[in-house]
């Protein structure tokens, strides 16, 4: 258990280093940054290499925004392995509804309860 | 970024001159604040991932989603604070790569253009940051499942 905590930590340091080089050295922007990890991920999943990870570091594979690409990539492939190419987009957010439901929820609510800081 | 072989000689003397003066970053230093906050998220992620496979009987590969609902829940509270805005301007992409700045986004939109109302301000402009991120996400995730797919076929 300790060595998990371990590894999620720098795992997920890992993949915030590299997001800060993307920001730092090739300058760019953070909507940029975050598309492109988004890409990643969902290409690693292709490859089969992200769910190795993930059950390596736990929560340093799964908080970072790349596990978006790739549970986006897990959903479609459950479903199209039942019902063929359709599967692939019926079952897109299959995995991914907790991420997206929860930022729409808590994002109206909190638009409700909070007013802006300067 | 500015395309360079548009630019005359004079222009390109003045960028010589302004990346002279442009501030250095401190690509080092940012790194390691990032490693260090990143990490520490994703630490908090990896205890309540622990929680749930405990006490609510998840397993190892499901407990990720109500972690990510609980991560983005704590961000929406740390944002509404103003409190997750400071940290970023400490960590950089520490709390910008992980799922909570991606809830970050989304509400810190949602806040700021409550004042426009509820409909065109908050529910048009919630996605105006995190749009790019679903936009690219599906989309990739959509060639590569297809490509898997396909292959899937072919091969058996």
């Amino acid at each position: 258990m300790l060595a998990m905590f371990f590894w999620s930590f720098v795992i997920g340091g890992a993949f915030c280093v590299i997001g800060q080089l993307l920001f730092d050295v090739a300058k760019l922007t953070p909507g940029h940054t975050l598309s492109l990890l988004v890409v990643i991920g969902a290409v690693l999943d292709g490859l089969g290499l992200y769910e190795p990870l993930m059950d390596f570091a736990g929560a340093g594979a799964t908080i970072p925004i790349t596990s978006f690409g790739n549970s986006l990539v897990h959903g479609a492939m459950q479903e199209a392995e039942k019902h063929g190419i359709v599967g692939v987009v019926t079952g897109m957010f299959e995995v991914t509804s907790a991420g997206i439901s929860a930022a729409i929820i808590f994002g109206f609510l909190g638009a409700l309860i909070f007013k802006p800081k300067g | 970024m500015p395309k360079k072989k548009e630019l005359n000689p004079q222009q390109q003397k003045y960028q010589q001159l302004q990346k002279n003066y442009e501030t250095k970053r401190p690509v080092l230093a940012n790194c390691i604040k990032a490693f260090f906050v990143g990490g520490l998220i994703c630490l908090v992620g990896q205890a309540l991932t622990y929680f749930y496979i405990y006490f609510f009987n998840f397993t190892e590969q499901t407990a990720g989603n109500p972690t990510v609902s609980t991560m983005i829940f704590i961000a929406m509270l740390l944002t509404g604070f103003g409190i997750y805005d400071r940290l970023g301007q400490f960590a950089g992409a520490g709390s910008a790569i992980p799922v909570t700045g991606f809830g970050n986004a989304v509400i810190s939109a949602a806040i700021e253009h409550r004042t426009e109302g509820l409909v065109l301000g908050v529910g048009g402009n919630m996605f105006k940051l995190a749009g790019s991120v679903i936009v690219f996400g599906v989309f990739s995730a959509f060639i590569v499942a297809l490509i898997k797919t396909l292959i899937m076929k072919i091969g058996g």
